[in-house]
């Protein structure tokens, strides 16, 4: 059913390639967040990935930044509807921060920690495989304490609710368990693609 | 987070029929729809869908201005430059126009009268969209528990539901209203001229006397980072502090 008198923006062929369902392009890179911006210091920052309850492996900052980096461009897609095309990020791959803690995903589930007490939950499936990485840097600098830093979860590939931001672990867990969003009406995966924004979307 | 509220499956799109669109400000559409949502939190938003004739479709996400229980639902559009679904609002959509929306949907920036107060609003321009949902809530389900609004826009004649904020006040005595204008002078007693600082909010909360069990801050990020880091500083927990923000920096 059409709207009477809506015709839209013009559209490019690349935008209509690139932009999933219900998207708009933008060039600024909005802020979303439930709360004030935590003020993180990375004298005081660490990454813990666990197993459940039991800590499998910690860094410090010094240590994380030791760890393999790699380079991802990647679009971007917010639940709010706005997407931002060739994202540069720069941290370490979920891969090689799984290598570097001797471990096998010993579930398939696991839930991010962020240091505000936020959660998401996201699919091992979904880490692993080049997909996501924790990302430390952001257009080749840290990243700003309002868009994350200084590290953020990044799955560019799902809802970007899943990248989350102020990231200070990661955590296998038996099941899929509903994070902070997801608790609130979110689905929980959240591909673009298929338009997972609520939780009773298909 | 043990604050998590179920929200109902309502995800569904339907026909919400726009019954009237007024011009409260230059800059905003507040658009009347007839649509039966059930029960929403003030607080809470709709997803707007309108679709092309060659099926292309947009999707916006607006705060929903009414409060619980009302019979229209109110949406304030505010009108953007470039924009691609503000401006149909704006020029082209007229009474009996049919619009898709789905929603209600947030479980985290929403007000009930049992989460109790003294609650603190703090709105950027047309981030009073959500806030006023709350007033108009506490008006009527609330009265007399205190509650202190604090509006900041460029002009005074930019400020959407001014005049219904000023009788809110004026007829309860714990609903306080204070208007700051950027870009024009003070108008009343107790108004401010210029943009709210950590000194002016910590200057309003000392004379308010009242220590906020929440505050929502909603408007632009540069608004909301600023309100928020000066409530943080003032002495707040940033688990009672809920923000929301609208577009970009």
């Amino acid at each position: 059913m059409a709207t009477r008198g809506f015709t839209g923006r013009p559209r490019t062929a690349e935008a209509a390639r690139r932009l999933p369902p219900g998207q708009y392009q933008t060039e600024d890179f909005p802020v979303l967040s439930a709360g004030p911006t935590p003020r993180a210091r990375t004298g005081d920052w660490t990454f813990t990935l666990k197993a459940g309850p039991k800590p499998v492996a910690k860094w410090n900052w010094a240590e994380f930044n030791a760890l393999p980096q790699t380079k991802l461009v990647r679009d971007i897609h917010c639940v709010t509807k706005w997407s931002k095309f060739d994202t540069p990020w720069e941290g370490v791959m979920i891969d090689d921060l799984f290598e570097a803690a001797g471990i096998e995903p010993p579930t398939g589930f696991m839930l991010a920690h962020s240091i505000d007490d936020y959660t998401t939950n996201v699919p091992v499936e979904d880490l692993v495989g080049g997909k996501a990485m924790i990302a430390l840097r952001y257009q080749g600098a840290p990243i700003e304490p309002a868009h994350g830093g200084p590290a953020r979860l990044l799955v560019p590939h799902l809802y970007f609710w899943k990248s989350a931001k102020w990231v200070d672990g990661l955590q296998f867990t038996e099941r899929d368990e509903a994070g902070f969003w997801e608790l609130r009406g979110y689905h929980m995966r959240g591909d673009p693609w298929k338009e997972q924004r609520y939780t009773d979307d298909p | 987070m043990s604050d998590a509220v179920a929200t109902p499956p309502a995800t569904r799109w339907r026909a919400a029929t726009i019954t009237s669109i007024e011009r409260p400000t230059p800059r905003i559409a507040s658009v009347l729809l007839q649509v039966p949502l059930g029960g929403y939190a003030a607080g809470q938003h709709l997803d707007v869908r309108l679709t092309a004739p060659d099926g292309y479709q947009a999707q916006r996400s607006y705060s929903i201005c009414s409060p619980p229980g009302a019979a229209l639902v109110e949406l304030a559009v505010e009108r953007l430059e470039d924009g691609e679904v503000s401006p149909y609002f704006h020029e082209v959509a007229q009474a009996g126009d049919t619009i898709e929306v789905r929603g209600p949907i947030g479980g985290h920036f929403i007000w009930h009268p049992q989460d109790g107060g003294p609650l603190l609003l703090v709105a950027g321009g047309s981030g009073i969209a959500p806030l006023v949902a709350m007033a108009r809530e506490r008006a009527a389900r609330a009265p007399g528990m205190p509650a202190l609004l604090l509006y900041s826009a460029r002009a005074w004649d930019d400020m959407i539901f001014r005049d219904e904020l000023i009788g809110m006040a004026s007829r309860d005595a714990a609903f306080r209203f204070i208007a700051a204008t950027t870009r024009s002078a003070p108008r009343r007693e107790g108004d401010y001229g210029r943009r709210i600082d950590a000194t002016i909010l910590h200057g309003i909360l000392a004379s308010w006397q009242q220590v906020p069990a929440r505050a929502y801050v909603c408007g632009s990020n540069r608004f909301v980072e600023a309100i928020a880091a000066a409530l943080v500083d003032g002495g707040m927990a940033p688990e009672r502090i809920r923000t929301e923000r609208y577009g970009g920096a």
